[in-house]
C-alpha cells in the first residue's frame, strides 16, 4: 500500500478524528428519537457522517501501485512564532498590561519573517502602540489594562 | 408606492451624521484593505466586528457592508497599476487593466472601473430593494422542513463554486455544523462539547473562528514565502476616456452588471465568481477575442462592474432568506446575530429602519467611493510600499485586541490561536475554510429546523420529500452535487480554477 496523496490522506485522518470524537461525546448526551430529538441526535448524526467522509477520503488516497505523490511542504518557524506570540499576548495582557504585551506580540511575531530586522520591528512596535492607544483606548474606549498590574496602584 | 416610502425611510436612516460617518469610514477602510494584498474583507470584518459592539446595529452593519464593497473598488486599483490583485475578485482585472496601464491608459482604466462599479452598484442596490419584499414574503410561508432543505441547498451551493475536492468541502461543511453545535443546547440546556470550560457554554465565538481561520492561518501561510514587491512603473495621466473607449465600455458595463447581479444572488456566488464569469462571457461574445489580455477596455469594464454588482446582490439571500451565499456574507450574518438580529425574512418587517437604511447606505457608499477613489489613488499606491513584514504584526495585534474586547477575557485569544493552527493545517491539506464558516453559521438553525420538522411529522423523514418546495430545494442540491461530480464537468471546473491559479 502506498499513500498516493499525502494531503488527502491526512485531511481524511483529521475528519476521522473529529468525526469519532463527536460521536463518542454525543453518545454521552441524550440521543432521543427522530420525533423527539435529544441534544445528542444531531451531533451524533453529523459525527457519523464526518467519520464516513474521513474514511472515504483517506482510503481513496491510497493505492496499490506507486503513483504520483503529492508531498507536504511547510515551514515550522512561522507556525510556532506566530501562534506563540498570540498565546503570549493572551497570557500576559492581564499581568503585564497592554504596553508590554503589545511589544512582545509585535517583536515575537516579526521574527517569523524571512526579512526580519530587529530595529524595524522595534520601531513598528512603537508606532503600533501609538495607533492602538489613540484608536482603541482614546476613541473606542476599550476597557483594557494598560499598565502592568503590579504598577497599577502606584501610577 | 411602497418601495418609494421604504426608500425614503432608508434615506432618513442612512443620512444621519453618525451613519454617514461610519459608511464613509467603512468604504475608506474597505478601499484601503482592498489595495493591500494579504488582507481582505473577511479578515477586516473579523477584526472590526468587536469595534461595532458599541454602535447601534444599523450603524455597525453599514460600516461592515462598506468594507465589503469598498474592497471591490480598492482591489481593482492595484490590479491596474501594479498588476497585483489586492482582492481575489479583481484577479481578472489585471489581465487587461495592467496592459492598459502599460499603454499609458491607466487613468482611463481606473475611471471605467470606478464608473462601472458605480453603475453596477446602483443597479444591484435597486434590485435588492425590489426583490427583498416579495422574496421575504415567500420565505415567511416556509415551514421548518422547507427551511432545512433550503439550508442544505445553500450549503451544497457553496461547494460547487469553491475550488478543490468536493468531498473535502462536504467534510468541511459537516465539521462547521459540528463546531456550530458547541455550547448550551437551547432546548434541553445540556452543555455540548464544552469539556467543562465555562467560556465555551455560549459556544465558540464567531469572531474567534473567523479570525483564527482567516486571520492567523493566512498570516502563517503567507510567511512561508519571501516577499515580492512590484514597483509602479507606469504613470497615471488623463482620467478621461476617449469616445471609442466609452463606446466599447458602456455595453460591457451593462452586461457585467447583469451577470454580476444574477451570480451574486445564487448560493455560492459572489464577487469572485462574478468577475471571472463576466470576463469569460465578454471574451466569448467579442468579435475579436484575441484583443483580450492586450489592454481591451471591455476586459476591465465588465468584470469590475460584475464584482461590484455581485457584492451587493449577495445581500439578497442573506436578508430575505437568512442564508449567506458566501463567506463575507456569513461574516455579516455573524455580525447581525452578535447584535441580536436573526438574519432572515423577518428582518424587513421587524427592523425596517435597519433593512432600508442598510440598502440606501450602500448606494450612498458607492457614490462616496467614486468621489473618494479617483483623487486618492496616489495615496493608495504609496500604501503598497508598506512591506508585509510590517503589516502582519499589526493585523495580529488588532485581532488580539479585538478578541479581548469581545468578552473582556483572554480565553478567546488562546482559542483563536488554536483555531488558527487548525486553519493552517486545513490550508496545508487543501481543505477550503469557506464552507466550514457557512456550516458554522447555519449549524444551530439547521438543527432547530430539523428538530421542529421531525417533531411535526412525528419522526417521519418523508416530510422533506412530500412537501413540494422542500423537495425542489433538495433536488436542486442533488443536481448541483451530481454536476460537480460528473467527471467531464469536474475536469472543466478544475481547468477553470487552474486558470485562476496561474493568473494569480
Amino acid at each position: 500500500m502506498y499513500i498516493r496523496n499525502t494531503k488527502d490522506f491526512y485531511a481524511g485522518l483529521v475528519f476521522l478524528f473529529f468525526g469519532i470524537a463527536a460521536m463518542v461525546l454525543a453518545a454521552s448526551y441524550q440521543i432521543g428519537t427522530a420525533a423527539k430529538m435529544g441534544p445528542g441526535y444531531f451531533s451524533f448524526t453529523l459525527g457519523s457522517v464526518l467519520t464516513v467522509i474521513g474514511l472515504v477520503i483517506s482510503l481513496r488516497s491510497l493505492s496499490r501501485g506507486e503513483g504520483l505523490r503529492k508531498a507536504l511542504s511547510y515551514r515550522v518557524k512561522p507556525v510556532i512564532l506566530v501562534l506563540s506570540s498570540v498565546i503570549l499576548f493572551g497570557l500576559l495582557l492581564r499581568p503585564l498590561g497592554l504596553l508590554l504585551s503589545t511589544f512582545i506580540l509585535v517583536f515575537v511575531s516579526s521574527m517569523a519573517s524571512y526579512e526580519f530586522k530587529k530595529k524595524e520591528a522595534i520601531l513598528n512596535a512603537f508606532v503600533l502602540l501609538a495607533i492602538v492607544l489613540i484608536i482603541f483606548i482614546y476613541f473606542l474606549k476599550f476597557q483594557i489594562p494598560i499598565w502592568p498590574s503590579f504598577l497599577a496602584g502606584r501610577l | 408606492m411602497d418601495l418609494l416610502s421604504n426608500l425614503a425611510l432608508g434615506f432618513q436612516t442612512a443620512i444621519s451624521p453618525q451613519n454617514l460617518l461610519y459608511c464613509f469610514l467603512g468604504t475608506l477602510i474597505g478601499t484601503l484593505i482592498g489595495v493591500l494584498p494579504g488582507i481582505g474583507p473577511v479578515q477586516t470584518i473579523a477584526i472590526l466586528l468587536p469595534a461595532t459592539f458599541a454602535l447601534p446595529p444599523v450603524t455597525g452593519l453599514i460600516m461592515l457592508a462598506g468594507i465589503y464593497y469598498g474592497a471591490q473598488y480598492g482591489g481593482s486599483t492595484t490590479s491596474i497599476l501594479v498588476n497585483v490583485p489586492g482582492e481575489a475578485s479583481s484577479v481578472v482585472t489585471c489581465l487587461d487593466g495592467y496592459q492598459m496601464a502599460l499603454q499609458g491608459r491607466a487613468g482611463a482604466a481606473l475611471t471605467i472601473s470606478a464608473l462601472g462599479s458605480f453603475v453596477a452598484g446602483s443597479f444591484a442596490t435597486l434590485l435588492l430593494a425590489v426583490l427583498a419584499v416579495p422574496l421575504s414574503e415567500i420565505a415567511l410561508k416556509f415551514g421548518p422542513a422547507e427551511y432545512f432543505s433550503l439550508m442544505v441547498f445553500g450549503l451544497i451551493g457553496s461547494i460547487v463554486f469553491a475550488s478543490g475536492s468536493v468531498i473535502k468541502a462536504v467534510g468541511m461543511i459537516v465539521l462547521g455544523l459540528l463546531l456550530g453545535v458547541v455550547g448550551t443546547d437551547i432546548t434541553s440546556g445540556t452543555q455540548r462539547f464544552c469539556f467543562g470550560i465555562p467560556e465555551l457554554a455560549d459556544g465558540i465565538g464567531f469572531v474567534s473562528l473567523a479570525m483564527g481561520l482567516f486571520g492567523i492561518a493566512e498570516i502563517i501561510k503567507s510567511l512561508e514565502q519571501r516577499e515580492k514587491r512590484d514597483i509602479l512603473k507606469s504613470k497615471i495621466s488623463g482620467f478621461w476616456m476617449t469616445k471609442k473607449e466609452i463606446k466599447a465600455a458602456a455595453p460591457a458595463v451593462v452586461r457585467g452588471t447583469l451577470t454580476g447581479s444574477l451570480l451574486g444572488i445564487m448560493p455560492g456566488g459572489g464577487a469572485i465568481l462574478a468577475s471571472f464569469i463576466s470576463y469569460m462571457l465578454e471574451k466569448k461574445i467579442s468579435r475579436n477575442p484575441e484583443s483580450f489580455g492586450k489592454g481591451n477596455i471591455r476586459g476591465v469594464a465588465s468584470p469590475e462592474s460584475a464584482n461590484n454588482a455581485a457584492a451587493q446582490t449577495a445581500f439578497v439571500p442573506l436578508l430575505t432568506l437568512g442564508i449567506p451565499p458566501n463567506v463575507v456574507l456569513a461574516m455579516m450574518a455573524g455580525a447581525m446575530m452578535i447584535h441580536g438580529i436573526q438574519p432572515g425574512p423577518r428582518v424587513i418587517s421587524s427592523n425596517p429602519t435597519l433593512f432600508w437604511g442598510l440598502i440606501v447606505s450602500m448606494w450612498l457608499g458607492n457614490l462616496m467611493l467614486v468621489i473618494l477613489n479617483l483623487p486618492l489613488i496616489g495615496i493608495w499606491v504609496r500604501l503598497l510600499s508598506v512591506p508585509y513584514r510590517v503589516l502582519y504584526p499589526a493585523i495580529l495585534l488588532f485581532c488580539c485586541i479585538g478578541l479581548y474586547s469581545v468578552n473582556n477575557n483572554t480565553f478567546d485569544i488562546g482559542l483563536t490561536a488554536l483555531l488558527g493552527f487548525l486553519g493552517y493545517l486545513f490550508a496545508k491539506l487543501e481543505c477550503e475554510p469557506a464552507p466550514l464558516i457557512l456550516g458554522f453559521v447555519l449549524g444551530p438553525m439547521m438543527e432547530e429546523n430539523l428538530r421542529r420538522a421531525m417533531l411535526l411529522s412525528r419522526g417521519d423523514p418523508s416530510v422533506f420529500f412530500t412537501r413540494p418546495l422542500s423537495l425542489a430545494f433538495l433536488l436542486m442540491a442533488l443536481a448541483m452535487l451530481v454536476v460537480v461530480t460528473v467527471p467531464a464537468i469536474r475536469r472543466r471546473r478544475e481547468d477553470a480554477f487552474q486558470e485562476e491559479g496561474e493568473e494569480r
